[in-house]
């Protein structure tokens, strides 16, 4: 699977979309730590407005990421989820970590 | 209560089978006219169970994941997703939110708050080394 992507301004931007699940996100891991340690950008930013479907996977997703590029020395940000993921990101209690926008 | 239709379907544990297991849970559902919120919920604790079968019920090993599915006349969804793996020691701890045994997968240990707070009820029974039953109940609320 194709991962979409966008570098500008030190700013990595992953454009996630459809179905985020267990399976597709062990892929998904993968690709984006490639990126993120070849480009050490100082924002990753993870674009959700075309995910049409979410578990608790995709919540590992990030906060995998947030510790991946923080190793880079970079931070994350998450932005425009989607009005049908907002329970579970309520429910994650990730807002804590301060990097929804 | 009288069941008014129901499905079985056994598939294996391959992480590439969650769509599909979620996928056709919720179109059995269908029947029930539940909403578009409804439908989502019941994708996504299924989901969760049937990830937890893979990730944890087998490991890295496989093994076959039951789905039993019941529709009820007084508009019930009872899910049954079994597997016949490790089974959980305790499972009190197990489902603890933000309790884990697979980080190094990124596993973010919400599976079964998810399914608590997106089903009516959440059942658990587990044997260590003969398996997990997790039952989900979710009421669709009729249309008016």
């Amino acid at each position: 699977m194709m991962l979409k992507t966008d570098y500008k301004d030190e700013v990595l931007t992953v454009h996630l979309s459809g179905e985020l699940d267990h399976n597709r996100a062990a892929n998904l891991r993968a690709k984006i730590d490639g990126r993120v340690n070849a480009l050490r950008p100082k924002t990753l930013e993870l674009d959700f407005s075309k995910v049409s479907f979410m578990d608790s996977s995709g919540i590992g997703l990030i906060m995998g990421r947030y510790r991946s590029v923080g190793l880079v020395g970079g931070k994350l940000r998450v932005v425009n989820i989607p009005d049908n993921l907002t329970k579970i990101f309520a429910l994650s209690g990730i807002s804590s970590l301060g990097v929804l926008k | 209560m009288k069941v008014i239709n129901e499905m079985h379907l056994k598939f294996l544990s391959k992480s590439s089978n969650e769509s599909f297991a979620r996928s056709a849970v919720a179109a059995f559902v269908l029947e029930l006219d539940p909403t578009i919120t409804e439908l989502a919920d019941i994708k996504t604790a299924v989901s969760e169970a049937v990830t937890n079968a893979i990730v944890h019920g087998y490991q890295r090993e496989s093994g076959m994941i039951y789905i039993d599915v019941k529709l009820t006349d007084e508009n019930n969804v009872i899910i049954k997703i079994r597997d016949k793996g490790v089974g959980i020691e305790d499972i009190k701890q197990a489902m603890q939110p933000l309790f884990t045994t697979a980080e190094s997968e990124e596993r973010a240990g919400l599976g079964f708050a998810v399914m608590q707070s997106f089903t009516d009820n959440v059942k658990v029974t587990s044997a260590p080394q003969k398996g997990t039953t997790v039952t989900l109940k979710k009421r669709i609320i009729p249309l008016k």
